[in-house]
């Protein structure tokens, strides 16, 4: 059923069809409207789930995990800040393997306060062992949302899982959605296989303790089964991927490559931005010039050998970064790919790093395309003048 | 605690532990100072068995009467020995103790 859907709609109608046990939630902009629109389908009876209205996000991530732990369907969505409030919280989702979704809308993070998109609030978490799942339209949103209920919890995953959108760019933004049927997602995503909890304990009369003090003795063996959660993601992800493209005729992987096979120059990019720069692709093709893109969906867990087989051989690569890792390096996903390239023995592309669109700053076709020119001068004259360029800052 | 630790593949996923799982760590080590009991003082008041946090006082229901400190789990927090009305409850210095 095609319907025009926002970024924000689009979550909060997946998460209807979805219908998880409960949401816990606290509003903050430009995520409000996922659990604002979510909270009608609530009132008006046509979700089991039990809404938890807490007092902040700390709460909600909280609230999520005590769901989770008691063995139901739990989900939250949130922002920036509030994505921030759950920081402690969202390491103890994963610590304890706990299958808990997320619908996280990318914004800045203060000071100075800014409410539109950025990648830091998500980019900051990637090391709390949540997956993370970037989408570059309101389809994908929603595509990717429906995807990490069945990778969060396949029984060799157990780890929560977001889904991002960028704020404003996506999340208000009108789009052309092509909605699935409500049947076909609670087919498509089952019962959640059964795991140790709460509910189940009691049931049975074995009382057991979530969560108990680990130190030296077995805190390191309980981060390496989580770790190894994270290693077991990077098999369920595209097979997950490659069933719901069977199902419903979109595909998904780690990324997607736009135009690479014989580009000389490539961009790798997260979000919204890959739909301006796939146009700016299609017209530097038109004039002769060897671009194209990588879009990175799944930032964690990190597809660091696919992306060396997809980028091998390139003569020049660019990396454009939403968010500032403040490493007086680079941004914050410049150093994933150069470490993911440094092992190949040879065809090893130059890479410099672009840092753009801080604050919902606009990225326009014309900064893409001056990224690109970059990317093919250092690819022609097979060496860079730079690593790091912020593009799109007033100097 | 003192059984051989398990490896990360067979270890239960999560931090989950079964129920009851505290009568295997014998909390009693974390003792610098052990409460030593003196007959001829105590009234059996039993005031020590409801002040103790770690239920680490036996007594006797039947006969009530005072039995024993359980040492694998008395943390030597000297509540006892503090509340005790007759001083009847001595904290000692562990090594003292066990000499």
């Amino acid at each position: 059923m095609k319907l025009a859907r926002t970024g924000n709609e689009a979550f909060a109608e997946a998460m209807r069809q979805i219908n998880p046990d409960v949401v816990a939630a606290y509003p903050i902009t430009p995520a409000t409207e996922i659990v604002q629109i979510f909270s009608q389908f609530v009132a008006d009876g046509i979700v089991k789930t039990e809404f938890v209205l807490v007092e902040s996000e700390h709460s909600a991530m909280s609230a999520c995990i005590g769901a989770s732990a008691a063995g139901v369907r739990a989900m939250t969505g949130t922002s920036s800040q509030g994505a921030a409030l759950m920081w402690e919280m969202l390491y103890i989702a994963a610590g304890l393997r706990l299958p808990i979704v997320m619908a996280l809308v990318n914004r800045a993070l203060s000071a100075p306060i800014n409410i539109h998109c950025d990648h830091s609030d998500s980019i900051g978490a990637r090391d709390s062992g949540w997956i993370q799942l970037f989408s570059e339209n309101v389809q994908e949103a929603y595509d990717n949302l429906i995807q990490a209920v069945r990778i969060a919890e396949h029984p060799s995953v157990k780890l929560p899982a977001m889904a991002t959108t960028d704020g404003f760019i996506l999340s208000h933004c009108l789009e052309t959605l092509e909605m699935l049927s409500d049947e076909d997602v609670q087919k498509f995503i089952g019962e959640a296989p059964e795991r140790p909890n709460l509910i189940k304990s009691l049931k049975e009369k074995k009382p057991i303790t979530i969560g108990a003090l680990d130190l030296q003795d077995y805190y390191f063996e309980h981060r390496r089964q989580a770790a190894e959660g994270m290693f077991n993601a990077k098999k369920v992800i595209p097979e997950i991927g490659k069933e719901f493209g069977k199902t419903f005729g979109r595909e998904y992987g780690f990324f997607e490559e736009y135009k690479m096979d014989d580009a000389e120059a490539v961009a790798i990019i997260m979000g919204s931005t890959v739909g301006t720069a796939k146009d700016v692709v299609d017209v530097m093709r038109g004039e002769g010039k060897k671009v194209g893109l990588l879009k990175l969906r799944v930032y964690r867990p990190f597809p660091a050998n696919e992306l060396a087989a997809a980028l091998k051989g390139k003569k020049a690569v660019g990396i454009m970064d939403r968010a500032d890792g403040m490493s007086a390096f680079t941004g914050p996903v410049y150093p994933d790919i150069c470490a993911a390239l440094y092992d190949l023995p040879d065809g090893r592309p130059i890479l410099q790093d672009y840092i753009y669109g801080l604050g919902g700053r606009d990225v326009t076709k014309e900064d893409i395309r001056y990224i690109f020119e970059e990317i093919l001068k250092t690819a022609k004259t097979g060496q860079k003048d730079y690593t790091l360029k912020y593009v799109g800052v007033r100097e | 605690m003192g059984d051989k630790k398990t490896g990360w593949k067979e270890l239960p996923e999560g931090d989950i532990l079964e129920g009851g799982s505290s009568l295997k760590f014998k909390t009693g080590n974390w003792r610098n100072r052990r409460p030593v009991h003196i007959l001829d003082k105590c009234i059996h008041c039993f005031i020590c068995w409801i002040s103790c946090p770690d239920n680490a006082v036996r007594v006797d229901s039947e006969a009530g009467k005072f039995k024993e400190f359980d040492y694998d789990y008395c943390k030597g927090c000297g509540i006892c020995a503090h509340e005790c009305p007759t001083q009847a409850i001595e904290m000692v210095d562990e090594q003292e103790a066990e000499k």
